[in-house]
């Protein structure tokens, strides 16, 4: 546990000094997002209508930008291999680098996004269902750009190829989180059910990506 | 941790493939308590291999890895500390940083991050981020986690790269002491280190011997 915690405590003290990834992060979606209804045109019922989709495929865009950090770095410096000899299994590795993506980039990501919908003219309804079902869905998100991460490791333009890789293991998260926020914005279905579909995802991607990464990784260092 | 005295690595008719090329095989020998090994040989003929195979970072493709009297708990790699060409260390934290890190991250004793940095003569840079220290400071700097956690087998590829005279006797000495613990010691390594190499393995003369 201590081990868990030291990894995941360097890894939020680097991501603190760097900044860069965060930065890019906030900034990309921030671009998108305003760049979005100049292409659209000033429709408000258009944009207002679309918001919580567009809220939520930018996010899983901006958070795909810094993913490929999650391990290269260690891996460049060699740090990776003292980890790997480490008391921890890389599966846990694997999810604590995850946690600490998600803790670095992925709630600052939620956090911006209330701000984001007021550009869109979202719903006043749905901003609720969009903040909780970001927070349920942005676990996952990092758990399974993880697998992404460890796959292009040493991989030059390895950055390019992993939105490739990840995105359709994003499809479903994103089907449910919008799904929830429309349930309560048009109905007629409950916010319940999508929602509990989307917790359990990121449950089960919790348990399963980390042993997709650290095999990837066990690859890598090999 | 006492090292157990009883301690052995046991390498026994090794082979090791990297893609369809065997790099060596039928290697086997022994390493007890308190021994050193140095590996010689000219550049290509396996010597990182062999130690990352000992890590268990390379699959052996025949033969076995053990380290008898050791913990059955945990892998010979966990056991091992692996100093290869990369220091390991991040730029962006300081020296203590980096060896608290190395302290709590791989199961060693906090307190042993002060001895580490004074031993490698590192103590008035504790707080000067890695990034600004030559490449001599960095590599003692890696090899401080020998120190930060307490492990009966050492890797090390070449440790003395970029290191000065005076600081690759500090090294020696580190290495001694690892050794009088009752610790084991495989390195890679074209410089003598002074601490008394103990045996030779040469993996140049083997690789001839199977040619001819």
């Amino acid at each position: 546990m201590k081990a868990f915690l030291s990894l995941i405590r360097r890894d939020l003290r680097l991501a603190q000094r760097q900044g860069g990834a965060l930065a890019t992060a906030l900034g990309f979606y921030l671009v998108i997002v305003a760049t979005l209804p100049l292409g659209l045109g000033p429709d408000l019922n258009l944009l207002s209508r679309i918001a919580p989709g567009v809220l939520w495929v930018a996010l899983l865009l901006s958070s795909l930008l810094s993913a490929d950090r999650m391990f290269n770095e260690d891996y460049e410096d060699g740090a990776l291999e003292a980890i790997a000899l480490g008391p921890l299994p890389l599966e846990l590795v694997a999810f604590a680098k995850a946690i600490a993506h998600w803790l670095s980039v992925g709630v600052p990501l939620v956090l911006l996004a209330p701000l984001l919908a007021l550009l869109l003219n979202m719903d006043g309804r749905a901003y609720g269902p969009l903040v909780l079902t970001l927070a349920a869905g942005t676990p996952a998100v990092s758990f399974l750009a993880g697998i992404g991460a460890a796959l292009t490791l040493g991989m030059r333009k390895g950055g390019l190829l992993l939105p490739l890789l990840i995105l359709p293991l994003y499809v479903p998260i994103l089907i449910f989180g919008v799904s929830a926020i429309d349930a309560v914005v048009t109905g007629p279905g409950g916010f319940a059910t999508p929602f509990s579909i989307l917790c359990a995802l990121t449950l089960a991607s919790a348990v399963l990506a980390p042993l997709a990464t650290a095999a990837a990784l066990r690859l890598n260092l090999s | 941790m006492i090292t157990d005295p009883a301690i052995r690595l046991i390498v026994n008719d090794l082979a090791v493939a990297r893609g369809t090329r065997i790099v060596f095989a039928g290697l086997g020998f022994e390493v007890a308590s308190g021994e050193a090994l140095t590996l010689v040989g000219p550049n290509g003929v396996g010597k990182t291999t062999l130690l990352r195979a000992i890590a268990g970072f390379l699959p052996a493709a025949h033969g076995t890895v053990a380290l008898a009297g050791g913990d059955t708990e945990r892998s010979v790699g966990e056991q091992s500390h692996y100093v290869g060409h990369l220091n390991g260390i991040k730029p962006s934290l300081t020296v203590s940083e980096n060896l608290t890190f190395f302290a709590d991250f791989l199961g060693g004793d906090r307190a042993m991050t002060a001895s580490a940095a004074s031993q490698l003569a590192l103590a008035d840079l504790e707080d000067v981020p890695a990034a600004y220290l030559s490449a001599g400071q960095k590599r003692r700097l890696g090899l401080a986690r020998l120190i930060c956690a307490k492990r009966p087998l050492w890797l090390l590829d070449e440790p003395a790269v970029s290191l000065d005279a005076a600081s690759q006797k500090i090294l020696g000495g580190m290495v001694a002491a690892h050794l009088a613990e009752g610790g084991m010691a495989i390195a890679a390594t074209h410089t003598l280190l002074g601490w008394g190499e103990g045996k030779t393995l040469d993996l140049g003369r083997m690789a001839a011997a199977d040619a001819l």
